[in-house]
């Protein structure tokens, strides 16, 4: 227990006080403390929620007539949010008696291998870039490596142009997902467009091929 | 056979330094603690890789819960001076013909709580004590097209505060449709730049470089 030492003032003559320790008990004080201690660490948010931006291109007023840009088909790929999770992608237009829908999944091994097939040459540059910065072979200052990064992306002209749709089944979750799996994987030009009729037509074809037993079609 | 006798004092043991360091943990702890307003709705967010952490101030929020209800708050963080709160809602009044007053305005922006009523139930809801019958009322900010008033919420914000940045936090298994929704109020009202709230996960991407 903490003392609280008591000076001897002997001279002078004065009265003295009655001689002892003046001990206070700390116990309690120590308890209330331990407890509020802990009740602080528990609720203490240390971690703050993320963001992650997005960009949409922006709506055409409903009188204004731009042409659509013209896009390579042989670097278009569109993938499609399909329901309970599954992803489903197919290169160039679709073709309602040609297209057939490749089913993947969001596991590591699914539609990131596939996006990663298609985007390997700008992930190596990506990944070269970032290794010569670690191990000091160019020289870059920390703030400006992003959008160093980021012009690569600009500057590349071989990896694919992704085009995102969500089936009216898809969750909220599989829209977070993709767009997160583009910036794992370093896809640089990637946007996020309704879906057509073919493509609907397209994935109910493909979950009732999936799943033939069930005698009522998947809406 | 005598016993050993044991020494009379009592083993104190000087607690002045763990007592020292409590008060250091504890004063600590109750300086970062930050004090958030208690959630409308529970929102599961899905997890990202982002590590962009979530900005302080200038910030509306799109809430889409787990049951497809939409909430809608407007944190202005630490410049409360700025008073945005009782604006926005000053501003939602005088659109739907509904007077508050200088009392209503303040607990409104006391509460710091997102709004999930219809601003018709406004007045009721602000006046209501009980917590439950507070939740009963919170029925969703309307989008639909007869009466969509989410659009104006985020209209009087972006008006009231133009520096305000758009985030939109969405429970992970809200259909994909009622997001979509949200994004097309919010593409109308010209916001084509959002922030998605999403919790952290860490990804690895094992590719070989080898050939």
């Amino acid at each position: 227990m903490a003392d609280i030492q008591v000076e001897d003032k002997s001279r002078g003559g004065k009265k003295k006080p009655k001689k002892g320790d003046a001990r206070v008990d700390m116990t309690p004080m120590v308890d209330l403390m331990s407890l509020l201690i802990t009740f602080f660490m528990l609720t203490a948010a240390f971690s703050k929620p993320k963001v992650m931006d997005i960009v949409l291109p922006e709506k055409l007023k409903k009188d204004e007539i731009v042409e659509p840009p013209k896009i390579a088909e042989s670097r278009t790929l569109n993938i499609i949010l399909g329901p309970d999770d599954v992803v489903y992608w197919y290169p160039g237009k679709a073709d309602p008696d040609v297209t057939i829908l490749q089913e993947t999944d969001f596991s590591a091994t699914g539609i990131r291998q596939v996006l990663l097939e298609r985007n390997r040459a700008l992930f190596r540059k990506i990944d070269q870039f970032e290794k010569d910065v670690i191990s000091g072979k160019i020289n870059i200052r920390q703030d400006s490596l992003r959008s160093a990064i980021s012009q690569l992306k600009k500057d590349d002209d071989t990896g694919p142009i992704v085009l995102i749709k969500a089936y009216k089944t898809s969750k909220y979750k599989n829209f977070v997902d993709i767009i997160d799996e583009m910036s794992i994987v370093g896809i640089a030009r990637y946007t996020f467009t309704d879906i057509d009729w073919i493509e609907e037509k397209l994935v109910v074809d493909a979950v009732n091929r999936a799943t033939p037993v069930a005698s009522a079609p998947v809406q | 056979m005598p016993k050993i006798k044991l020494g009379t004092k009592s083993p104190r043991i000087d607690m002045t330094p763990m007592v020292d360091l409590f008060v250091l943990l504890l004063t600590f702890f109750i300086l970062t603690a930050t004090f958030r307003p208690q959630e409308t709705a529970p929102v599961d967010t899905p997890f990202s890789v982002s590590e962009k952490p979530m900005m302080d101030a200038n910030v509306m929020t799109v809430l889409i819960a787990k049951d497809n209800r939409v909430f809608f708050n407007v944190d202005n963080g630490p410049d409360t001076i700025l008073k945005f709160r009782p604006k926005i809602l000053a501003e939602m009044g005088k659109r739907y013909n509904i007077e508050f007053t200088e009392d209503e305005l303040r607990l409104f922006e006391r509460t710091g709580q997102a709004v999930g009523v219809p601003i018709q139930d406004m007045k009721q809801y602000l006046a209501t004590k009980d917590t439950d019958d507070k939740i009963a009322l919170e029925t969703g900010v309307p989008i639909d097209s007869a009466d969509n008033q989410l659009a104006l919420w985020i209209l009087f914000a972006r008006q009231v505060n133009p520096a305000v940045l758009t985030m939109i936090k969405g429970d992970a298994d809200v259909p994909f449709p009622v997001v979509r929704e949200v994004l097309d109020i919010l593409q109308d009202k010209n916001v084509n730049r959002f922030s998605l709230i999403t919790s952290l996960r860490a990804v690895q991407v094992e590719e070989e470089i080898t050939e």
